[in-house]
């Protein structure tokens, strides 16, 4: 009883967030509803018994995924009225979509059975050790048969990572940047000028130092 | 009230997958509610893959959600990063007249 209420409340919750998401006027308001989406389906997967997920789902998508879409939608100053036209104009064929998915998801659901072989080809079986958490058991067989799986993903972050990184850098004009590769560079024939002047004489280097009385 | 099982889950995942669709084919205009959308349309998947995981008794469901958790993080970094380039080089996010490229 109290798991059908848990249930039946967040998914009521974690379904009229998503809609907010996508109909919501302000796009700061949309990361909000997201967020609020996030934490529920965190609470579902919670209530399924896949603890470990729920929070992870909490972790990254609500403290990375969804800070960077507010950070970004807060920091460029974008006019959100022009992009709004449409919603009339793009509702027909909207609907039609979202219908022809829904039935299609209709027909599988009520179409599909599960395959007797399904409950009996376990490739890793959570009841095989029942004295495991839902972290341990994770942590159990993504070391050690997904190990390549869990690499690809590291690769995958490291890549999105470099890759952020190398599309937003940009060099300006006009700012002064440590150059080590022209440190090292630099011999003492170009730094360096013995001169021996006459005594009262200045010395003309010929070169403008940047400093000094002009 | 019928117990709560596999099919429920596999419906309120069904109904965020279709509503996923439907943000995209909305926000036509605003990239960003686009990549929200695709977030959602992600986040349907991992209910689904945990939900048979936990129907099933097999925790691999659930090693491949954090994959696909994995993947939906780096593609929302490198696709924010190039919208803010985007926006650095044309000043708005209209993808309606994003055809530079001429393809």
């Amino acid at each position: 009883m109290v798991q059908a209420f848990v249930f039946w409340m967040l998914a009521a919750i974690v379904v009229a967030s998503a809609v907010m998401v996508i109909v919501a006027r302000n796009p700061v308001h949309s990361v909000l509803w997201l967020i609020l989406a996030f934490f529920n389906a965190a609470g579902l997967m919670i209530s399924m018994g896949a603890e470990f997920l729920g929070m992870i789902l909490v972790i990254v998508y609500v403290g990375a995924v969804a800070v960077l879409f507010l950070f970004v939608v807060m920091m460029l100053d974008i006019d959100f009225e022009k992009l709004r036209g449409g919603f009339i104009r793009n509702l027909p064929l909207a609907l039609l979509v979202g219908l022809v998915i829904a039935a299609e998801l209709v027909l599988v659901a009520t179409a599909w059975q599960m395959g007797p072989l399904a409950p009996t080809a376990l490739a890793a079986p959570s009841g095989a050790r029942p004295d495991l958490t839902n972290t341990q058991a994770i942590g159990t067989i993504l070391y050690t048969d997904y190990i390549y799986a869990f690499q690809a993903a590291g690769l995958i972050l490291l890549v999105a990572m470099i890759g952020a990184i190398v599309l937003t850098h940009r060099a300006r004009a006009g700012v002064k940047r440590q150059s080590i590769r022209a440190q090292q560079d630099r011999t003492p024939a170009d730094a360096v000028m013995l001169v021996r002047p006459q005594v009262g004489a200045g010395v003309d280097t010929g070169v403008d130092t940047g400093e000094g009385v002009r | 009230m019928a117990a709560i099982g596999l099919g429920h889950y596999l419906a309120v995942s069904a109904v965020l997958f279709t509503l996923g669709v439907l943000g995209i084919f909305i926000n036509r205009r605003n990239i960003i509610v686009i990549l929200m959308s695709i977030e959602l349309m992600l986040l349907a998947v991992n209910l689904n893959f945990v939900a048979f995981s936990v129907a099933l008794g097999d925790m691999v469901g659930q090693v491949f959600a954090m994959i696909v958790l994995t993947v939906a993080a780096g593609e929302a970094a490198i696709g924010l990063a190039i919208l803010v380039i985007y926006f650095r080089n044309r000043g708005s996010i209209a993808v309606e007249d994003a055809s530079m490229m001429r393809g």
